[in-house]
């Protein structure tokens, strides 16, 4: 009986969180409607969520490049077939690697800093400020960071492929002699549109899940009855985020990649 | 003494509220008049700050009604209670400035999201109310450079850059030593008879609110307990605000004898 109650209880918080949430993403798609419109809000998100990213993102996309040009090369050599590691790497990477590592690095370093800064703006009273000030909160905070996910997270990926392309081509070509000619013309055979567009797909819907996630945690670390209000709370809604924003995407990746093939 | 206009700035009544099954505040009646300086007090725990949130649609109620600058805002939409908002201030307790802010974009921000003015007209805007709150040469500094004082002074500059008709401030005093308290007291007393504002002020000091105040209220457990000038607050017997006035504790001694037995039964 008690274990039943659990269960309802459980079902119960999931179908309130999962409603919070959707009003959130309501109200902020509801403040788009709403001037004044601001670029310097816009180009200060990008410039977080992607310029000040691209390092970690360069750095990433070189190491998983040469991990999987090693490892491709590894099993093809065995069946004679190293011409097909171009193929190889360009369509893990730019399928499924690209976008959901892409969004993992950006999770952590981006996702729990929103989460975290916008957590520490309600318990501030910050969020009450702007609300006071009759700045629409949603308008003024999630609504930049949410265009700026959206757009700088495909870019991002398409930085990680090319260079996890070019960190494969470095193994396979430069290390392991694999003719450059067909690592790069077979990768041009196999990789078809529709492979890029389901990478693209990916990444706008990631980023958008990215940002979502971590700035509803934050935002609404109030309604949240699991524990402490402060700093505790903070600390315990980022992590909270992250693990919730990395288990959705690797789930969504699934999901999109069972209905796009 | 200062003569009260009959209008109202803000009208409460009938106000009950409930977290979950535990009830918070239980028939709150108030009006502030225009030019009227009014102050809520009570202990920690006893309801001011919720009251506020409440007056201010930061919480909803679905009992009682709250008229703000003639609107009764629990019928608003979200669009008519932000133009609603734009004839208040608020002050709040930590100050609430936007820590990746300078002080005077923080100071200014009301006014680049709420007006069309030039930027030369808003720096004029944000240096006057900056003089008023001896804050002149902080421009540039941020949030984490200012002192406690100094930050509730930054927070209550940029509640009145819109030179509001209502403000709020939330606990003026709390953390501060006295030199800063009654300056900031004095500041509230010039807000008013300069900027012709009404003032809610929270608090919970009584030294401060007996010198800024034309009205008290205080509140005890969610509920009104009196409403009056500081001789009708001082004339009470009613035992609560007698401890307060005379800062009581509230009764919770513990026999001597019976807290060491209790200390040492197994």
């Amino acid at each position: 009986m008690s274990s039943r109650l659990s269960k309802e209880s459980i079902l119960n918080n999931l179908l309130i969180r999962l409603g919070v949430a959707g009003i959130f993403l309501y109200e902020t798609i509801q403040s788009l409607f709403i001037p004044p419109y601001s670029l310097n809000l816009l180009l200060k998100q990008i410039l977080f969520v992607g310029a000040r990213s691209i390092l970690v993102i360069i750095i990433a996309g070189l190491f998983v490049g040469m991990v999987i040009a090693l490892q491709f090369y590894d099993t093809l050599v065995r069946f004679g077939s190293v011409s097909l590691l171009g193929s190889a790497v360009g369509l893990s990477l730019i399928r499924e690697l690209g976008p959901v590592l892409t969004a993992l690095m950006v999770i952590g370093r981006t996702g729990s800093a929103m989460c975290a800064e916008i957590g520490i703006m309600r318990v501030d009273n910050q969020i009450d400020a702007l609300e006071c000030m009759a700045i629409d909160p949603y308008r003024y905070l999630i609504f930049p960071r949410i265009l700026a996910g959206v757009f700088c997270v495909p870019i991002l990926t398409a930085i990680f492929i090319v260079v996890g392309i070019f960190g494969g081509y470095f193994v396979g070509v430069i290390l392991f002699d694999v003719s450059a000619g067909s690592y790069f013309q077979n990768m041009n055979d196999t990789v078809l549109n529709r492979d890029l567009l389901m990478g693209f797909i990916k990444s706008i819907i990631f980023g958008l899940l990215i940002v979502w996630i971590s700035c509803e945690k934050g935002f609404n670390l109030h309604l949240d009855k699991n524990g402490a209000y402060g700093s505790e709370g903070v600390s315990r809604i980022t992590t909270e985020a992250v693990v919730i924003a990395s288990i959705t995407i690797l789930f969504s990746d699934y999901l999109l990649s069972a209905l796009i093939l | 003494m200062i003569k009260i206009n009959s209008q109202n700035v803000l009208e409460v009544s009938d106000l009950n509220t409930w977290y979950g099954d535990k009830k918070i505040l239980s028939d709150i009646n108030l009006n502030v008049s225009h030019k009227e300086i009014m102050v809520i007090m009570g202990h920690s725990g006893s309801g001011k700050s919720t009251l506020l949130r409440y007056i201010l649609g930061l919480e909803k109620t679905k009992t009682g009604l709250i008229k703000l600058l003639d609107k009764e805002i629990t019928n608003l939409n979200k669009k008519e209670l932000y133009r609603l908002r734009k004839r208040i201030g608020v002050a709040f307790q930590s100050g609430a400035l936007f820590s990746s802010m300078t002080v005077r974009e923080n100071i200014e921000l009301p006014l680049h999201e709420n007006t069309e003015l030039d930027e030369e007209t808003i720096h004029i805007m944000s240096r006057l109310k900056l003089e008023l709150m001896q804050l002149s040469g902080t421009e540039s500094l941020m949030p984490a450079e200012l002192s406690g004082g100094m930050l509730k002074r930054a927070g209550l500059a940029r509640a009145v850059i819109m030179d509001p008709e209502l403000l709020f401030f939330d606990e003026p005093s709390a953390g501060l030593d006295p030199i800063t308290s009654a300056h900031l007291d004095n500041l509230i007393l010039q807000l008013r008879d300069a900027l012709n504002m009404s003032i809610i002020v929270v608090t919970h000091e009584l030294e401060s609110a007996f010198k800024i105040a034309d009205r008290i209220i205080i509140l005890d457990k969610g509920k009104i307990i009196i409403t009056g000038n500081k001789k009708e607050i001082e004339k009470s017997k009613d035992p609560r605000i007698v401890n307060m006035l005379q800062r009581r504790a509230i009764s919770n001694s513990i026999d001597a004898e019976d807290y060491l037995n209790r200390l040492t039964r197994k």
